[in-house]
């Protein structure tokens, strides 16, 4: 049996298809239990760390990485949580891929593809594999942050952090409606695959720019349902005493521990900084190994 | 227990391409996009809380979550690839252009926080290419032919929309090479290239979605809906946009790019060394190998674009004063 206090992606299961998209990952930890104001705050700061860090630093961005892993443990997710959903920001690499063939640089591989003759260089390759290690690293302290943290709290600490009130009102409704949309959405795409038979091999739907018109139809019908919807929701609003202000029950106070929490992930930042900073030449991969 | 599914499986969303991940921009570009983006967000706030009041958050929080879920809404194109709908000219046009901006702002800040679609460092760079720059060309453009008949106000939607992908595309690859991320002479024609059949789809959704609203429910597509001076905006699109042109040359009006600079590679002087350099050590790139076709293309573009903005701004002259 469920419990009585729920997420809202749960209780809706059985009659929307959205729920899968709360990235909350509902378990008692230490790490949940942490101020949502440290936790952002901590992610930002180690994100930032990263960029910071030289070229080639593998030793901070190995203990980085590190405590990426203790982290994921010690939120009782298994070591290998944000690990396994860090690979989304890598098809973005692809726009740095050219940076191996293009930074001058001892040559390591030689070769064709195509028309195109292309020549690794040590530089090239020391530059885009810590822009590829910077952004995994950076994705994985994001997915650890909003697994633990609900995000009516994060919408708390943004307002804590000085984001506009505004905008962060607008983005807690965006999510509170985001599953009731998406299922409208699905619904409009259920009933175009529903009409648009085909015999088979051939051809289903007309040409491109009448497919775009049925498609700009369905987007056109989207927006109007949600414009009524939210004329609906602003009713239903006034008429049980809403006056523009949003109340909140989390006093979201910093506690002790909070603050000591706070500490040592600065001073673990100043120390990666150190050690990247540090001539760690020894440690360098050689890239001679693709000759 | 249900899996955590990535945003790009839901319904087959095409994982959008201008979503940069943090990593990928150095630290002085992120700040000065933030820098950027507060700035015009600020604005936004405080113009939005005077139009609206109290009842701006359900309208923008719906909508915000109306455009995540239209981004859904896509269509064969050929060879599996499909078209679909980024959203900045839709929102700018529907509900404003402080509106846009915020709903915009949210949409591409959700798609971090929940999905890491995008990364939180470099955030403000992807509010202000996705949020800001697609509603400024979207709502300038458009409104510059506000008097006009509804055939040409759509068809200038339908041609805003594809600028303004273009305009996300082009300011994303700048900040790529401003971080010594990418080269110059690789990401512009790479980016250009893939966004300029984007846009495609994205012109051809707006404007269908823009005639459906406007045959159902005309008011909503009233000019007098939103507050603004008429003109600052067409001048700011109209600036924007001529900016896009006279860049775009050096993309697809080049098809030898690529190879060229397969040719040069080992040769070319990329020396960004350090990741807190703002201005790289290259020599410009465009200044020094600069055919003579891209400077006559980027000449013709600019001409063609001044004399639309003078005969537009002579236009709305002509309109009488609004209210």
């Amino acid at each position: 049996m469920k419990p009585a206090v729920l997420s809202w992606p749960l209780w809706h299961e059985k009659t929307m298809h959205a729920h899968f998209i709360d990235p909350y990952r509902d378990i008692a930890s230490p790490l949940h239990r942490l101020d949502p104001r440290v936790k952002v705050v901590a992610t930002l700061l180690f994100i930032v760390s990263n960029t910071l860090l030289p070229d080639g630093a593998w030793l901070a961005f190995g203990l980085g990485w590190l405590l990426v892993l203790a982290l994921s443990a010690y939120a009782r997710l298994g070591v290998g949580f944000a690990f396994k959903r860090s690979f989304v920001a890598l098809p973005f690499a692809l726009a740095a891929v050219t940076l191996i063939f293009g930074l001058p640089g001892r040559p390591v591989w030689s070769g064709s593809i195509g028309p195109w003759q292309l020549t690794a260089t040590d530089a090239g390759l020391l530059r885009f594999s810590s822009i590829v290690v910077r952004s995994w690293l950076s994705v994985q302290m994001a997915i650890l942050m909003v697994a633990t943290t609900r995000f009516p709290d994060l919408m708390h600490a943004l307002r804590h952090l000085r984001v506009p009130a505004l905008l962060v009102a607008i983005t807690s409704f965006m999510y509170r409606y985001l599953a009731v949309l998406i299922d409208e959405a699905a619904r409009l795409l259920r009933a175009r695959e529903a009409r648009s038979a085909g015999l088979p091999g051939m051809r289903r739907g007309g040409s491109v720019s009448w497919r775009a018109r049925v498609a700009g139809n369905m987007a056109g019908q989207l927006f109007l349902r949600s414009y009524e919807r939210s004329d609906r929701i602003y009713s239903a609003m006034v008429a049980r005493g809403f006056t523009g202000n949003f109340q909140t029950l989390n006093p979201h106070v910093m506690r002790a521990r909070d603050w000591t929490a706070a500490i040592i992930v600065v001073g673990a930042l100043v120390v990666l900084q150190a050690l990247g900073r540090l001539d760690v030449g020894f440690l360098i991969v050689d890239f001679g190994l693709f000759r | 227990m249900f899996a955590l599914t990535p945003a790009s499986q839901l319904a087959g969303i095409t994982p959008p391409k201008l979503h940069i991940p943090d990593g990928f921009v150095n630290l002085p570009v992120s700040l000065l996009c933030w820098a950027i983006t507060i700035a015009i967000l600020g604005i936004a706030v405080r113009r939005t809380q005077n139009d609206l009041g109290e009842r701006q958050v359900p309208l923008m929080g719906v909508m915000a979550a109306f455009i995540f879920a239209a981004q859904m809404i896509n269509f064969p194109v050929a060879g599996g690839t499909s078209g679909h709908l980024l959203g900045g000219t839709l929102a700018a046009i529907t509900l404003g252009p402080w509106g846009g901006m915020l709903v915009m702002a949210c949409v591409v800040g959700v798609q971090a926080l929940l999905f890491q679609d995008g990364g939180l460092v470099v955030l403000g760079a992807n509010i202000l290419n996705m949020g800001i720059l697609t509603v400024l060309i979207g709502y300038g453009l458009y409104r510059s032919v506000a008097g006009q008949r509804h055939g040409v106000r759509l068809g200038v939607a339908g041609a805003a929309a594809w600028l303004s992908v273009m305009a996300a595309a082009l300011a994303t690859a700048l900040q790529l090479w401003l971080s010594g991320t990418a080269q110059l002479q690789v990401v512009i024609p790479a980016m250009l290239g893939v966004h300029a059949l984007i846009g495609i789809g994205e012109a051809l959704i707006t404007v269908a979605a823009l005639s459906f609203i406007s045959r159902t429910r005309p008011d909503i597509l009233a000019p007098e809906q939103h507050a603004g001076g008429g003109r600052g905006w067409a001048v700011a699109g109209l600036g924007l946009a001529l900016a896009v042109v006279l860049l775009a040359p050096f993309a697809s009006a080049d098809p030898d790019g690529l190879e060229r600079v397969a040719e040069n590679l080992g040769f070319l002087e990329t020396g960004q060394s350090a990741p807190y350099e703002i201005i790289p050590d290259y020599t410009m790139p465009f200044l020094g190998e600069t055919p003579l076709s891209t400077i006559v293309a980027g000449l013709v573009g600019a001409l063609v674009v001044a004399g639309l903005a003078y005969g537009l701004v002579r236009l709305l002259r002509r309109q009488p004063a609004r209210g």
